[in-house]
């Protein structure tokens, strides 16, 4: 008997490790990150704790325990069941789940439908656009501008918080500012008044550039969406190389300028190299963030996320929350699903590269 | 390349901007250093010895005075214009790069008349890296190096562009007591071959007299005294000068002049001649006391220790200032175990008279100030 209770018990701890691997990766992409840094942290410290103690009897323990498990159990690990399991049920409509008694077939339906739709497809190429482009401009501009910012001295403390300010601003006031940035009222009349992007590249002689209104282009929407993306996405970046910069030993410069090395090979022979971790951790955070763009889009474009007349600006996860919207939870799932691969495998491509490029 | 530099000054504000005082790391540092010698820069940290090597690689801008290489003014010229090679304390080889990388890297960035093909280079590199016998190590990370072999890397790169002068930061800091013997030796070697002009920075006044050819000692920012290795040991300028050099260091006693005799507590242990009358500090080598069952000075006999060559005698005496009197005889000499005094004569060229306020030496009988190094030496 006390074999068959090790046993259980094994089981029990087997599966909750797993379970909780799996919710781990899991809510990197699902849960705002109030619930990854606190509850995760705390609950993985404690869980941890437990185990390594052999403290399972104690009821205290799982007492100061439960508000995590909780949480994390209606709001992490659940929905991940949950999202399996709809992703496989074909037909699955939760209605008929609360009805009770409707039995669901196993099978790949909802995927081969997600795949099948072609606005899917749109979202798919919105998000690969939209992920390919940010994602090294930000790296780019992010690294030049730490450089910048490194080498200055006065006023040094007032930019970094200038530049660190889009990171603490409420994503869609950002948006709706950008909309008033970029609108134009009354295109191509004679009274038009122009946003003041128009009226900076008016100064040049450019032609007012019809960005967001009705009837735009859809690389002049891309564009917009690619300068907003990129310049919230850089005060995260330019901390994180600011920081490695600093702990840059200077002595590595010095010995460069004394073998009278240009400037720009100063940079790409040892800064870039010396900061490759923390580039390599900027553009895989980067870009798992860009594969989850969403609320950038509806900041600027509303909940249509288009352009009126213009093509579908819609994401990855836009079209999981516009199918949950449409009561059609199973092609939410798979496409959760979905998006969870491509994820998983761009994290994975970037993960060989850096280890390869990259000099701890 | 000769170096010469011209009443050299370094003072860095205070950090403090109220106060106005400021720190004076070198102050009016005069020196000639001939074509291709190996120079030492000694002294206690915080004397401005780094601060000297530094404003000659120009890393840093004398306030005041003037740096010579050769008949050139390279006071304002960046170090990228100076033709130095610089080798840090700890090396600064970049970690990214393989060792072949890093001797590499200086010659890459030669420009115009001086560029170079890939041929060239790579000649050039392994033959710098044969120089400092790492010519096998080429495809490695510095990571992957031992501390000794780090540095010859360091050396190796700071020489591949064949500088006008190579300067060294405390180039055995880092090394343990067996490396450090072996590296001096090989920095020694290297300079030999190479003929390049070398000034290295260190405080151990061992390693300095070791390998230098001249050797310049330092005390808050002032240059003390510049001379060979064994001509600063057998004549120190001041008592900060004869107590920095030698192992075991000098003993240092208070003693008086009076009328021609020099005294170390009550008793006469020479004649000095024409010194003035007056309280002086006696600094006497640990190899100038002779044992005789005569001799002029007693001292308390505490510890005998037999290092098979010689024979080390630590004593005591009440005029003593250092903490206990080291002297060093021939193993010949048997002292009687069980003694409780000891009884020296001094040799009289190793003792050495100084000043009670200035600390300045005060030479006697045959004694006579140093002379200045001569160019060609």
């Amino acid at each position: 008997m006390a074999n068959a209770k090790e046993k259980v018990k094994g089981w029990f701890i087997e599966g909750f490790v797993k379970t909780f691997i799996v919710a781990w990766i899991w809510q990197t992409f699902c849960v705002k990150w109030v619930w990854q840094t606190f509850c995760v942290k705390w609950f993985w410290k404690a869980f941890c704790v437990n185990i390594l103690y052999k403290k399972f009897d104690s009821y205290k323990a799982w007492l100061y325990l439960s508000p995590a498990i909780i949480l994390l159990l209606i709001f992490t690990v659940w929905p991940i069941f949950n999202t399996l399991r709809m992703a496989f049920w074909e037909r699955y409509n939760m209605l008929q789940e609360i009805g009770g008694t409707l039995k669901f077939k196993l099978g790949f339906k909802n995927f081969v439908d997600v795949i099948n739709y072609p606005r899917f497809i749109q979202c798919l190429k919105n998000t690969l656009l939209l992920c390919v482009l940010t994602v090294p401009l930000s790296t780019i501009l992010a690294l030049v501008i730490a450089v910048c910012l490194n080498s200055i001295k006065p006023l040094s403390r007032f930019l970094q918080t200038i530049f660190f300010l889009p990171y603490v601003t409420n994503s869609i006031a950002i948006g709706m500012v950008f909309e008033a940035m970029f609108n134009i009222v009354g295109y191509k009349t004679p009274e038009a008044s122009v946003g003041i992007i128009n009226t900076v590249i008016g100064f040049f002689g450019i032609e007012p550039i019809n960005w967001i209104n009705q009837g735009s282009a859809y690389w002049a929407n891309i564009t917009v969406l690619v300068i907003y993306i990129v310049w919230n996405a850089l005060p995260f970046k330019i901390l994180i190389l600011l920081g490695g910069l600093q702990s840059v030993n200077k002595q590595y410069y010095e010995a460069a300028k004394v073998d009278s090395t240009p400037r720009l090979r100063v940079f790409t022979r040892i800064t870039v190299p010396l900061l490759s971790p923390m580039i390599a951790y900027v553009v895989i955070t980067g870009f798992i963030g860009g594969f989850k763009e969403y609320s950038s889009i509806v900041g600027i474009f509303g909940e249509d996320m288009q352009a009126v007349g213009g093509e579908s600006l819609n994401t990855m996860v836009g079209y999981i929350y516009d199918s949950l919207a449409r009561n059609q939870q199973g092609r939410a799932s798979a496409a959760a699903l979905i998006l969870f691969g491509i994820i998983f495998i761009v994290t994975m491509i970037n993960l060989g590269v850096s280890k390869k490029k990259t000099h701890y | 390349m000769k170096v010469e530099l011209q009443n050299l000054t370094k003072i860095f504000p205070s950090r403090n901007k109220k106060s106005n005082e400021e720190v004076v790391a070198v102050s009016d540092f005069n020196l000639t250093i001939p074509d291709g010698k190996l120079v030492g820069l000694l002294g206690p940290s915080g004397c401005g010895k780094s601060t000297t090597l530094y404003m000659i690689s120009g890393l840093q801008k004398p306030t005041a005075g003037k740096i010579f290489f050769g008949d050139e003014d390279v006071t304002e010229l960046s170090p990228e214009n100076r033709g130095i090679g610089l080798v840090f304390q700890n090396y600064a080889l970049y970690p990214h790069m393989t060792v072949k990388q890093n001797i590499l890297f200086p010659l890459q960035n030669l420009k115009g008349a001086d560029k170079m093909t890939k041929e060239q280079m790579h000649e050039r590199a392994y033959k710098a890296a044969r120089l400092v016998q790492i010519d096998e190590l080429m495809d490695r990370k510095p990571s992957e190096l031992s501390g000794g072999q780090q540095q010859r890397v360091a050396i190796a790169r700071a020489l591949v562009k064949m500088p006008r002068v190579l300067l060294l930061d405390e180039p055995l800091s880092n090394l343990d007591a067996r490396l450090r013997l072996q590296t001096r030796e090989e920095i020694r070697r290297i300079q030999k071959e190479t003929g390049i002009t070398t000034i290295f920075v260190t405080h151990d006044q061992e390693e300095a007299m070791s390998i230098s050819d001249v050797i310049v000692v330092m005390k808050l920012g002032v240059v003390q005294q510049v001379g060979k290795p064994q001509e600063i040991y057998d004549n120190p300028i001041n008592l900060f000068v004869a107590k920095f050099l030698g192992t075991p260091p000098i003993n240092v006693f208070d003693g008086k002049v009076k009328d021609g005799a020099l005294y170390i507590g009550e008793e006469k242990v020479l004649d000095v001649g024409k010194v003035n009358d007056g309280r002086v500090f006696v600094g006497v080598r640990p190899e100038g006391f002779v044992p005789a069952e005569d001799g002029a000075l007693t001292c308390k006999l505490s510890n005998v220790e037999v290092m098979g060559r010689d024979v080390s005698i630590v004593s005591s005496n009440k005029a003593m200032l250092s903490q206990t009197i080291r002297s060093i005889v021939d193993a010949d000499y048997k002292i009687s175990v069980g003694a409780e005094y000891v009884k020296f004569n001094l040799k009289p060229h190793k003792v050495f008279l100084f000043d009670e306020y200035t600390e300045e030496r005060i030479y006697f009988g045959s004694q006579s100030a140093p002379t200045p190094i001569d160019e060609e030496m």
